[in-house]
C-alpha cells in the first residue's frame, strides 16, 4: 500500500552536494531551498509562478521552485544560483558567462529578480546551439517569464546577447 | 501564501493511485504538474486533504500519433508537446496553441492533460479539446472510460469528472483534408493568460472554395465552445473569402465576461479581429494542402 504522509524525509542533490532534509509535505521547494538547506539565493516573490525569481533548474531544466512542492525533488538534482559558478580550483570561483554579463552590462540594480533570471537565461542558453544566430524572439522568450520591475529589460536582453557571444567563442 | 496542510501520496502505479484515492476519499486530490493546482493551493483558494501525486505512475508520459489523431498522455509537459514534430504534422493546432501557454519555465513542468483536467476557461489546451472534437480517457476502479469533450466542462475549473479518477490521457482528432488551423492571443504581456485567444480550422473543398469554417476562443465565456461560422463565407473563393464577416458573425455568437482586466465588449470586439486574423491565415495553409492534392 502506498504510504500517505504528513511529512517526509528527502535526499536531493544540490549544486552537486548531495543533501538531506525532514520537510513537511506542504513544503516548497523554494522554502525547502532557503529554510530548510540554507540556501537564499534562490529568491521568493509572488509565490504563484508569475514573477520567476525562484526559479532554479531541476534536473537541468528551468522550473519555478515555488510550484513545486520539496517531496517531489526527492532522488534528482537541483540546480540554485549559488551553482551557477564553477570552481577554479584555486580557491576561488569563476562566474558563468550570463553572470558576466549581467555585471557587464549593468542588468541589474536591486538584485531581486536576478537569481531567476540568471537560472533562466543560463539553461536557455546552454541549451541551444551556440553557434546559431540569436534571435530577439528567442530572447524575448528566455525573459519574458521573469519580472524585473526596476532594471528594466533593455540591459537585461544585452547581456544575454553578450552572454550568447561568449558561449561562442568558448565552444 | 503557503498551501494549507494536506497528506501526501505518490504512488508508484495507476491501480495504486486509484486505490489511493479511494481510501483517501472526496478530499483527495490528483497532483500532476501542478502549475495550476499549486497556486491554488498557496492562494488557498483550494484546500484538498490528500495529494495524491502521479508523476511517478509509469506509462502516462508518451505522445502517440497515428493517422486518426493524437493521444497525449498525462505526464506529457507542455514543452515536450510544442517540439513534438509528428504530433505537429498530424494535427497542428497543438504545437500552435502549446507555444502560448505561459513561459518555458511553466512549459517545462506543466502537463497538457493536467490543463485540461483543470478546466480553466483561460487555458489553451481546454479550447484546443474542444475545437479539435477531442476527448479524454478516465481511469476508475471500475476500469476506463472516455468523455467527449462536451460532456466534460461544466463550468469554470470544474468537470464532469467526479470520484476516484484519474485522467490518463487525452485524444485530439487529426485535422481533416483540405484544412488549415490558426491559433493567436491578445495578452498583456507575452505568455500571459490571455486577454482573448482565438484557435480556428478552415475546410475547403476540392475546388478552394470554403466549405468549413470553425472557431474556438480562450477567456471567452466560462468553458470551451466551438463554433460553426461556415454561414457567413460558405462556398465563396477562398482568395476572395470575407473573413472580417467570419468575424462580426463570431462577435454576435459569443458572450464573454468583463473582469478587470477587460470589459465584456472589449472582450468581443477581440473576439471579431482574431477571428478576421486567424481565419486569413489558417485559409492559406488549406488553400496550400488543396493544392498539394
Amino acid at each position: 500500500m502506498t504510504s500517505v504522509d504528513t511529512e517526509r524525509t528527502i535526499t536531493v542533490t544540490v549544486n552537486g552536494v548531495p543533501r538531506e532534509a525532514t520537510v513537511p509535505v506542504r513544503r516548497l521547494l523554494s522554502d525547502a531551498l532557503r529554510h530548510d538547506l540554507g540556501l537564499t539565493g534562490t529568491h521568493v516573490g509572488c509565490e504563484h509562478g508569475v514573477c520567476g525569481a525562484c526559479t532554479v533548474l531541476v534536473d537541468g531544466d528551468p522550473v519555478r521552485s515555488c510550484l513545486m512542492l520539496a517531496v517531489q525533488v526527492a532522488g534528482r538534482t537541483v540546480t540554485t544560483v549559488e551553482g551557477l559558478a564553477r570552481d577554479d580550483h584555486q580557491g576561488g570561483q569563476v562566474l558563468h558567462p550570463v553572470q558576466e554579463a549581467f555585471r557587464e552590462c549593468h542588468a541589474l540594480q536591486c538584485g531581486f529578480c536576478t537569481p531567476g533570471f540568471l537560472m533562466t537565461i543560463a539553461a536557455g542558453l546552454e541549451k541551444r546551439d551556440p553557434a546559431a544566430e540569436l534571435t530577439e524572439e528567442e530572447v524575448d522568450d528566455m525573459v519574458g517569464g521573469n519580472l524585473c520591475r526596476c532594471t528594466g529589460y533593455a540591459n537585461i536582453k544585452k547581456a544575454v546577447h553578450t552572454a550568447a557571444a561568449t558561449m561562442k567563442d568558448a565552444r | 501564501m503557503k498551501p494549507a496542510p494536506f497528506r501526501y501520496a505518490d504512488p508508484g502505479t495507476l491501480d495504486e493511485a486509484l486505490a489511493v484515492l479511494s481510501a483517501e476519499g472526496a478530499g483527495a486530490k490528483v497532483l500532476a504538474g501542478g502549475q495550476s493546482l499549486l497556486p491554488l493551493l498557496s492562494m488557498r483558494l483550494a484546500a484538498p486533504a490528500t495529494l495524491v501525486d502521479i508523476n511517478g505512475v509509469p506509462g502516462l508520459d508518451a505522445v502517440e500519433v497515428t493517422g486518426d489523431g493524437v493521444t497525449v498522455g498525462a505526464l506529457v509537459r507542455h514543452n515536450a508537446l510544442l517540439h513534438d514534430d509528428a504530433a505537429a504534422r498530424v494535427q497542428p493546432l497543438l504545437a500552435r496553441a502549446t507555444a502560448n501557454v505561459a513561459h518555458p519555465a511553466i512549459r517545462n513542468r506543466g502537463t497538457t492533460v493536467g490543463s485540461i483536467a483543470h478546466a480553466d476557461p483561460s487555458g489553451e489546451m481546454t479550447s484546443v479539446l474542444a475545437l479539435t472534437d477531442g476527448s479524454v480517457t478516465v481511469a476508475t476502479p471500475s476500469g476506463p472510460s472516455t468523455v467527449e469533450w462536451r460532456d466534460l466542462f461544466v463550468g469554470p475549473l470544474e468537470t464532469s469528472i467526479s470520484g476516484p479518477a484519474v485522467v490518463t490521457s487525452a485524444f485530439f482528432p487529426a485535422l481533416p483534408p483540405r484544412s488549415g488551423t490558426a491559433f493567436a492571443e491578445i495578452a498583456r504581456r507575452k505568455g500571459d493568460y490571455a486577454v482573448c485567444g482565438a484557435g480556428v480550422v478552415v475546410t475547403l473543398d476540392e475546388d478552394q472554395r470554403v466549405a468549413a469554417v470553425r472557431a474556438s476562443y480562450v477567456s471567452v465565456g466560462l468553458t470551451p465552445e466551438v463554433h460553426d461560422l461556415t454561414d457567413a463565407v460558405i462556398g465563396s473563393p477562398v482568395e476572395k473569402a470575407d473573413w472580417t464577416a467570419a468575424g462580426e458573425l463570431a462577435r454576435t455568437l459569443v458572450d464573454p465576461d468583463g473582469d478587470i482586466h477587460a470589459s465584456a465588449d472589449y472582450r468581443r470586439l477581440l473576439v471579431g479581429v482574431l477571428t478576421g486574423r486567424t481565419l486569413a491565415e489558417a485559409a492559406a495553409e488549406a488553400a496550400a494542402a488543396v493544392t498539394r492534392e
